[in-house]
């Protein structure tokens, strides 16, 4: 019997894919493990509309008028601030969970268009400093392949706290994906799953974080801006304190924000969406007096298009982060490889196995015949080209709204479609002056 | 030797001094006026001796690389994290997460050392000449941690292929770790770490502990574990 049958009815509660998994799970024992991020409908950027221009605005010429994109980051301490071009930086993932050419593309394709690239739980490749122009370098709690030598020769620092995908949660490498060279820059033996710390190993509240950011400040001599990411949870709290401790950013990624590899039942039922993370860490900064002027804010955690970083921008963000989108844009799930999905039991816009490590399209992997299917010239001006079109896309979003760079872009722009997205992003139903919880 | 007051310089000075940033030829020096601060001595970066005369905060000689730093005095949380080569010293007690995530070197501590003595090291070795705190050698991943004294719970949880030589006894072990075998090979690795540290103990008092390597990877059957 066909599965879409017209007289038989799926159940909503138990759908196919829930039948799947119950399967699943009674026969392996082990909870499921995958890739790429939240799958379930959540309130997002979607849900907002901008407030194009007419009689009581003044919008500027799309193609011809100057609208700036253009963000400093790093203000508040830091003697060699980071100045990007656009306000879309690629978000912290490893080598390891991505194979060297991909994080060669990474950097080709951010510094095309003079924007950054994040190091992730594994420490800094040459490859990757040398094709970052502006290289972010995390401090994970695992510290694998830290040392003091990559601190200095980093752009930025970023102390990860938590991750979108998994707040509360450490990073995840399973077997198939430790290489020779990936288990060496770890120090830990081949073949073995790694589960990474979830918290620092030498401090555990915000008072220490403060003395531990002083001490990263000493050892790179006060040049470098730092960082502090949280995963979206207790996000008002958490920006407060990082600020406290001293952070010259503050980066926030919300639940729908991509990983290589941990439980689905992380993936999608822990955190917060960035609709709602973005807003309370603006309000935060700006409880502080520090927004837009003294710490900035990145947000990532589903950033797709240029109406997405326009939206974030809009609510208060200075930059946002794209990690699942720029796996895209390099090649991931592209339809020209249907066939090689199809032995592995997916298809394209399905393929969420990161973690097994034998991606077709040599992304997510660390198989060298699979790795060299990606040119990184070819796939890192794939992805210039697509940050190209969100800057376009957000620019022309900001003109029809008459600002003249995207940081003037503000709640006021923007109105809900959803009773939801409204009390989360705290601007009005579309229509009206209603802001649920507010008034 | 080059005498620097931190009390009246401050840090930046002073470790912008140690760290060679201020364009010194000068390879010893002695620090006074530290008064518990922390990040004294981080991020040294050459052959030099620094001796610190007093105790000192949270993460003193942090990610050291060369630099032989002796503490006279106590020393706070983070002694030494992330050091990558040298020697740090402490003559009195150390807090919490001494030598966390250290990747070479070696750190003696001739007191006792709190909780998390070891937690993630990556390389480093540790003499401990007295006791160590809860959980020590968590997550270590390589290295050699030796233990004079006694260990509280918890020593080597979910512990890699660092190796654990304890001369008192264990409150317990962590998850995965368990007590092997101590061979011909350990007990000269062991000596040669005593005598660097200057300890006098008597190798065959000490028993050896490592992984079990049974959490390596996920199996159903260690679900507990889990």
């Amino acid at each position: 019997m066909s599965h879409d049958h017209p007289t038989l009815r799926e159940s909503s509660l138990f759908d196919r894919a829930t039948i799947h998994e119950i399967q699943r799970a009674a026969s392996e024992g082990i909870y499921k493990i995958r890739g790429f991020g939240a799958k379930r409908a959540l309130p997002h950027f979607d849900d907002l509309i901008f407030l194009g221009a007419s009689v009581s605005r003044y919008p500027l010429e799309g193609y011809r008028e100057r609208c700036g994109t253009d963000v400093l980051l790093g203000t508040r301490h830091a003697s060699k601030p980071l100045k990007l071009d656009i306000p879309v930086t690629i978000a912290g993932m490893s080598f390891g969970s991505l194979s060297a050419n991909a994080k060669e593309a990474l950097g080709r394709g951010a510094s095309e268009v003079g924007s950054s690239t994040t190091t992730g739980d594994g420490g800094m490749t040459d490859e990757e400093r040398g094709h970052s122009k502006t290289l972010v370098y995390q401090y994970l709690p695992s510290r694998y392949g830290m040392n003091p030598d990559d601190l200095r020769r980093a752009d930025a620092i970023e102390v990860v706290i938590g991750q979108g995908a998994k707040p509360g949660g450490g990073g995840m490498l399973l077997g198939q994906k430790i290489s020779d060279r990936v288990a060496e820059m770890r120090t830990l033996p081949k073949n073995i799953d790694q589960r990474s710390a979830c918290r620092h190993p030498d401090w555990t509240g915000p008072d220490d974080l403060e003395i531990k950011i002083r001490e990263l400040r000493e050892i790179t001599d006060w040049e470098k801006p730092i960082y502090v990411k949280v995963g979206a949870t207790r996000t008002y709290y958490d920006t407060m304190l990082a600020v406290k401790a001293g952070a010259d950013v503050i980066v926030v990624d919300g639940m729908q924000g991509g990983t290589g590899a941990t439980q689905e039942c992380f993936i999608e039922h822990v955190g917060i969406p960035t609709l709602a993370a973005v807003r309370l860490a603006t309000e935060a900064l700006q409880e502080l007096g520090l927004h837009r002027k003294g710490v900035q804010l990145i947000v990532s955690g589903g950033i797709r298009s240029g109406a997405d970083v326009a939206k974030a921008i809009a609510l208060g963000a200075d930059a946002v982060s794209i990690g699942t989108a720029a796996l895209i844009a390099l090649g991931d799930n592209r339809p020209d490889l249907a066939e090689e999905y199809a032995k592995l039991g997916t298809a394209p816009g399905f393929y969420e196995d990161w973690q097994a490590g034998n991606d077709p399209a040599g992304i997510t992997t660390q198989n060298p015949e699979l790795a060299r299917r990606l040119d990184p010239v070819k796939a890192g001006h794939r992805l210039a080209n697509y940050l190209r079109v969100l800057t376009l896309e957000a620019q022309t979003l900001a003109r029809a709204c008459g600002k003249s760079h995207l940081h003037n872009l503000e709640p006021e722009d923007l109105q809900a479609l959803t009773l939801e997205a409204a009390a989360m992003a705290k601007v009005p139903l579309a229509g009206t002056d209603w802001i649920p919880g507010l008034r | 030797m080059e005498k620097l007051d931190l009390a009246e310089l401050g840090l930046r000075a002073v470790n912008r001094r140690l760290q060679g940033r201020e364009g010194a030829e000068e390879t010893a020096f002695e620090v006074t006026g530290l008064k518990g601060e922390h990040a004294v001595a981080a991020g040294l970066m050459s052959p030099i001796s620094v001796t610190l005369k007093g105790h000192v905060g949270y993460y003193c000689a942090g990610m050291n690389k060369q630099a032989e730093i002796v503490i006279e005095g106590n020393a706070g949380v983070g002694l030494a994290e992330n050091m990558m080569s040298g020697t740090v010293r402490v003559k009195g007690d150390a807090s919490q997460s001494a030598g966390a995530t250290a990747h070479g070197g070696l750190l003696v501590i001739d007191g006792n050392a709190s909780a998390r003595c070891g937690i993630s090291m990556k390389g480093v070795d540790i003499v401990v000449k007295g006791s160590v705190g809860h959980n020590s050698a968590f997550m270590a991943q390589a290295g050699r941690l030796v233990i004079c004294g006694d260990a509280d719970d918890g020593l080597g949880d979910s512990i890699y292929e660092a190796r654990i030589y304890l001369k008192g006894e264990a409150r317990g072990l962590g998850a995965d770790c368990v007590e092997k075998e101590m061979r011909a090979e350990h007990l000269e690795e062991l000596a040669g770490l005593l005598a660097a540290a200057g300890s006098d103990a008597d190798p065959k008092d000490f028993r050896r502990y490592g992984s079990a390597r049974q959490l390596y990877n996920f199996k159903v059957d260690n679900v507990d574990a889990y």
